[in-house]
């Protein structure tokens, strides 16, 4: 059993098919980098994984469990109890981090668990500091975002995503609003993460660190997966759409 | 009448300017919020009649408003019309301005970025928790200075229920000044008004400023 498995999603906006026909699955333990051009679909998944957008077709299930699934249009989700409890299990980094700016940087990372997932509030603010201290915030507490870098910004979104011990985690070019010396803290926080096999689903325009950090990469092209494979099998290819992506890239 | 009379006279009529003002406020600073819900609703009768009071509310004078809530009742229903005076002013007056500040609500709360509503959904929030908890507190911040505009407009206006001759402080500095031929306790109205302004203005800019932790 794959932790997500995404089965022959379709969506369109309007008669624009954005996706067509993409499976993924996801082990536990695993990174998998999505790449691909500018409007190939790539956010497109990431929001229908997370329940952000609506499916015209296919399913998609974590654990075992389908948290919706469509047929030519007509959608069923799971119960509400069950949504909730799939809801757990996946957490998103947006690329423009969309922190509560008139919340602290603890309450941005304490809130969600006390009051929603009722957990115990000295144990919440103990794992908030250890994930603060990971993300090298430790001083940053009672902060608010609007006093805060891009990056430290960002790193803020992935420690509040964290607090609540998802078993997946999306990241949307969680880079691409930062300057180069910024993208580089937010990345090598995502290493650490790697170290720690958390499983990651990360959309990416860095083409190093998708090498780098991957066990799997999808090369996105027209709503389509082009490619998947290891990072090797996919970028040494020699694939020509892949070849006019990256060479795209590089000017 | 000595200066002494005359103000003591005023302050009684200030006592009700103030307490019209108020229970105004208290009543249509939720209300608007529930017209604005009302506005917003997915029903499209609902919203089409919201919109239509909102329009109508904010296209004519309040004045005039004020009549009808209090003529109304006498002319459509034989009310005895010494009875409920006070009661029309304060719900012509409350229903009034509800429908300025859900105008002043819908503006706010469309200005808080769709990502805002997603990030509360990814950890968990219901709509009633991402409402109350990061919507509603982001909105006050911002609909503060175009509440606290129509808040020292209530004041003055508060000047209006003059017209169904209910005795406040205009109405008595008017009368004393008729009776004593002075023009002295009109030019003290407009003292009280302004001062009774600058105090409000002064606590809304301390609200303003308390929510500045932030931008
Ligand atoms: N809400 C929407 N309504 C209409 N069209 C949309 C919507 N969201 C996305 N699209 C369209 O779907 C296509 C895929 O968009 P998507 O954001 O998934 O691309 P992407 O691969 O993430 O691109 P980028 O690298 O620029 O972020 C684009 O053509 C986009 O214009
Ligand atoms: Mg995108």
């Amino acid at each position: 059993m794959s932790l997500l498995e995404i089965n022959g999603i379709k969506k369109s906006f309007g008669d624009h098919q954005v996706l067509k026909d993409i499976s993924i699955h996801v082990d536990e333990g695993e990174i998998v980098s999505i790449i691909g051009r500018s409007g190939s679909g790539k956010t497109t998944i990431l929001r229908c994984a997370t329940m952000l957008e609506t499916i015209d077709d296919g399913s998609i299930v974590y654990m075992g469990e389908t948290a919706v699934k469509a047929e030519n249009g007509v959608l069923t989700y799971a119960s509400s109890a069950d949504r909730k409890r799939i809801n757990g299990y996946f957490g998103l980094v947006f690329q423009n981090f969309n922190l509560f700016p008139h919340r602290s940087v603890m309450e941005n990372i304490t809130d969600a668990p006390i009051k929603v997932w009722k957990r115990n509030k000295d144990e919440v603010y103990a794992e908030a500091r250890a994930l603060l201290k990971r993300m090298d915030l430790a001083d940053k507490e009672n902060a608010y975002p609007c006093q805060l870098s891009g990056g430290q910004c960002q790193r803020v979104a992935i420690a509040r995503a964290l607090a609540l011990n998802p078993k997946v985690l999306f990241f949307d070019e969680p880079t691409s609003a930062l300057d180069p010396e910024l993208t580089a803290e937010v990345l090598r926080v995502i290493k650490g993460l790697a170290e720690l096999h958390i499983t990651m689903v990360i959309v990416t325009h860095e083409m190093n660190f998708a090498r780098n950090i991957s066990d799997r990469v999808i090369f996105m092209d027209e709503g389509r997966i082009a490619l998947e494979g290891t990072p090797a099998e996919v970028f040494d290819s020699g694939n020509a759409r892949l070849t006019e992506f990256l060479g795209n890239y590089s000017d | 009448m000595s200066i002494q009379t005359m103000l003591m006279q005023l302050l009684g009529g200030f006592g009700q300017t103030v307490i019209i003002f108020l229970l105004t406020l208290v009543i249509s600073l939720p209300l608007g919020m529930l017209v604005y819900f009302g506005r917003a609703s997915r029903l499209k009768p609902v919203s089409a009649l919201v919109k239509v009071y909102i329009s109508i509310m904010r296209g004519t004078p309040l004045m005039l408003q004020l009549l009808l809530w209090y003529f109304g009742p006498f002319y459509l229903w034989g009310a005895n019309i010494g009875g409920y005076k006070f009661t029309a002013i304060i719900i012509g007056c409350s229903v009034n301005y509800a429908a300025y500040f859900a105008e002043i609500y819908r503006s706010g709360i469309e200005s808080i970025p769709k990502g805002q509503y997603e990030a509360a959904q990814l950890l968990g929030y219901s709509k009633a928790q991402t409402f109350i908890h990061i919507i509603l507190p982001q909105v006050i911040k911002i609909v503060m200075p175009s509440v606290t505009n129509e808040v020292i407009t209530l004041v003055k206006d508060t000047s209006l229920v003059y017209s169904v001759s209910y005795v406040e402080m205009l109405a008595v500095a008017k009368q004393i000044s008729a009776a004593q031929t002075t023009i002295f306790p009109l030019v003290a109205a407009g003292v009280f008004y302004y001062i009774f302004n600058v105090i409000v203005a002064f606590l809304m800019e301390r609200i303003e400023k308390r929510l500045n932790y932030y931008h």
